[in-house]
């Protein structure tokens, strides 16, 4: 034992592990206490690649790798709102159709009342996030179940869909409009992807670095440089590469950097603020979190206005993308997928455990199987019946999971 | 000595009554604790003791009286009300979050620079309050799940230090406890003391009781049943006060084997 030991590290009980092997040991025995974080769906995202690209050698080319980027950014986006509301141990059901109303708002307004496209995505948006006050305030003041209210809310903006999009039933988006390029031909340059990816490896660093240096001074243990450096160089490989493979043939959607920038905010919010921390509280122990003083009401009813709100840009983005609105945008699969993305990104559905990169994870997954199998030419009916089944199997190994903590004294 | 503690009482309760349905909890209960005392509150199960604690904690807002505050009259409608005025309750229930650290449990609800978390300051002042407690737990970073009962009442002890109370709130503190943790938790009540602050101990550990109020107080169904200046009482009396009776199977009993000693 040194003589100046790390304030946290003076407890004789304390095993200490350094280094990179020190990293990899306690990963290995977090995921043995069945704190799995992020393996599952890697190894899940690793078995499915292989087994669609010896079913067919299409699917890992750069062309359906694009394609499948920019096909997930539209209901990522919803998936993003999913983990929200199951963080807080509540489910939105209705996230499909919010979804489909507000594209169906957004191209009423921006088609046929020739408003601008800024002030339609304004508007459905308000709306969206109305709806999501809407039930909030249901859950909170009469105490229904949010799955009912949310079901309810599933049939009746259904409605409101079919309502809004009049008797025509679909209405089409100019192709030279901003929205539908933005959407389907805007992709980055490369030297701007590359100079993300050199930024985010190099920002993770000087984070990692400045976070180091900060606990160091208040006695506390902390990551050495070379670790933190390992880190943000394998980033760096791995961003690098996608990059470039991307950019064999039509590089990075914009779509799919808003995306990733929404879940890196997201990120940010959950993990590093005051809000956030409330959120897992509330999904953790609600009696807990009202006796230290929390909003708990406020809590919910931010978490439920931002899941609508996720939902109608996630919508948005797919009338963009399909360059209309009609009846059966949001409607199908797009609510079971949000939210078996968010699950098979280890969102637990018992409340309080998840993070955003979860959406982005279990989005990749769910869309791989689903472009997998439309490149096999298999219709839809066997594309959920898999689908279903991967969710299955996702919810099964959270059980597992958790039952492990349980044993382990980790949950 | 008792004019005097009304006097400078920091916190005085006058005719609380609470009902749940047609459930009497309290009836007419009046409190008095002052800066730098230790009021112990002792009672039967079902005497209103957890009743009293979630009312002065504002999970309950009472149906009737007053609460008094640094001699203003003042209403606790919400938890967050409470930590405002100064009144730190940890509960029996401890009400920690069991998938959030340590850290993250001690500072909940009133994070450090709520827009970008000081994770350093809130460690480092964890690592501090757990010291002074002499806890035992050796990582503030591990989920509480992962934590015996002792170490989650520490938590939940060093947890109502953090606002800089007038009073605390403790809702039998040692019932989990081991007998070195026990003695901690009564040396920081003493502490407490020193620093003037204002304890109310809920408690059926009758050692206890003994070993650190100032003041025992004692509940039965609801009402209060005396106020006993703690060198001045016997635990029998305090007991007879408890069950309602000088004459009953708790003194029996003690009779007995006291007879049977001498």
């Amino acid at each position: 034992m040194t003589t100046t030991l790390a304030t946290d590290r003076q407890d004789e009980r304390l095993q200490s592990r350094e280094g990179l092997r020190g990293a990899i040991t306690d990963v290995i025995e977090r995921a043995r206490g069945g704190d799995l974080g992020v393996i599952p769906v890697v190894v899940g995202l690793v078995v499915i690649w292989a087994v669609l690209q010896v079913l067919n050698p299409v699917f890992l080319s750069s062309t359906n790798l694009v394609n499948l980027t920019l096909e997930s950014a539209a209901v990522g986006v919803i998936a993003l709102g999913i983990v929200c509301v199951l963080l807080v141990g509540e489910i939105d059901l209705s996230v499909g159709s919010v979804s489909g109303l507000s594209g169906a708002v957004l191209a009423v307004l921006f088609v046929d009342k020739g408003l601008p496209v800024w002030a339609a995505i304004l508007a459905a948006v308000a709306l969206s996030a109305a709806i999501g006050w809407v039930y909030a305030q249901l859950f909170n003041r009469f105490g229904v179940p949010s799955f009912v209210i949310t079901l309810a809310g599933l049939l009746a903006f259904l409605g409101l869909q079919l309502y809004v999009l009049g008797t025509k039933g679909s209405i089409n988006l100019p192709f030279d409009s901003a929205l539908v390029n933005f959407a389907q031909l805007a992709f980055v340059p490369q030297w701007l992807s590359y100079t993300f990816a050199v930024v985010a490896a190099a920002g993770l660093f000087a984070s990692g670095h400045l976070h180091a240096r900060e606990r160091r001074r208040a006695g506390l243990s902390a990551r050495t440089t070379s670790m933190l450096a390992v880190r943000s160089i394998a980033l760096l490989a791995v961003l690098t590469f996608v990059v470039w493979y991307l950019g064999q043939t039509r590089g990075v959607g914009w779509m799919f950097v808003l995306f990733v920038a929404m879940v890196l905010v997201m990120h940010y919010l959950l993990s590093r603020t005051k809000w956030g921390r409330s959120v897992y509280a509330v999904g953790g122990n609600v009696e807990a979190a009202r006796r230290a003083g929390i909003n708990v009401r406020a809590v919910y009813t931010s978490v439920f206005m931002l899941c609508s709100s996720f939902a109608a840009v996630g919508g948005i983005l797919a009338a963009a993308r399909l360059a209309a609105a009609n009846q059966s945008s949001g409607a199908g699969d797009v609510n079971l997928n949000a939210i078996a993305a968010a699950v098979i990104g280890g969102t637990s559905l018992f409340g309080g455990r998840g993070t955003a990169f979860g959406a982005l994870l279990g989005m990749i997954v769910i869309q791989s199987i689903s472009s997998g199998l439309t490149l096999l030419n298999l219709d839809s009916s066997i594309r959920f019946v898999v689908t279903g089944v991967v969710l299955l199997l996702a919810v099964v190994v959270d059980s597992i999971a958790r039952k492990s903590r349980t044993s382990h004294g980790r949950a | 000595m008792s004019a005097t503690q009304q006097k400078d009482s920091v916190l005085s309760l006058r005719g609380i009554n609470k009902t749940f349905g047609a459930v009497a909890a309290l009836t007419d209960i009046d409190l008095d604790v002052a800066a730098g005392q230790v009021v112990a509150v002792v009672g039967d199960n079902g005497a209103g003791k957890s009743t009293l604690v979630k009312v002065l904690s504002g999970v309950h807002s009472p149906d009737s009286g007053t609460i008094t505050f640094d001699s203003k009259t003042v209403d606790i409608p919400s938890p967050a009300a409470a930590h405002r005025l100064g009144i730190a309750t940890v509960f029996q229930d401890l009400a920690l979050c069991e998938n959030l650290n340590v850290i993250q449990n001690l500072f909940l609800g009133q994070e450090l620079r709520p827009l970008r978390l000081n994770e350093v300051a809130m460690e480092t002042r964890s690592w501090e309050l757990l010291r002074q407690l002499s806890a035992k737990i050796p990582s503030v970073r591990v989920p509480v799940a992962s934590l015996s009962g002792g170490q989650r009442q520490t938590v939940a002890i060093a947890r109502s230090l953090l606002g800089d109370p007038k009073i605390i709130i403790l809702d039998e503190p040692t019932a989990a406890l081991g007998v070195a943790q026990t003695a901690e938790v009564l040396n920081l009540v003493e502490r407490l003391r020193e620093n003037g602050l204002g304890v109310i101990m809920i408690s059926h550990n009758m050692a206890d009781v003994k070993a650190v109020a100032d003041t025992v107080a004692v509940l039965r169904l609801g009402r209060n049943n005396g106020v006993f200046d703690v060198n001045d009482v016997s635990v029998e009396d305090i007991i007879a006060a408890i069950t309602g009776a000088t004459d009953n199977v708790v003194s029996q009993r003690r009779a007995r084997r006291k007879e049977g000693l001498s």
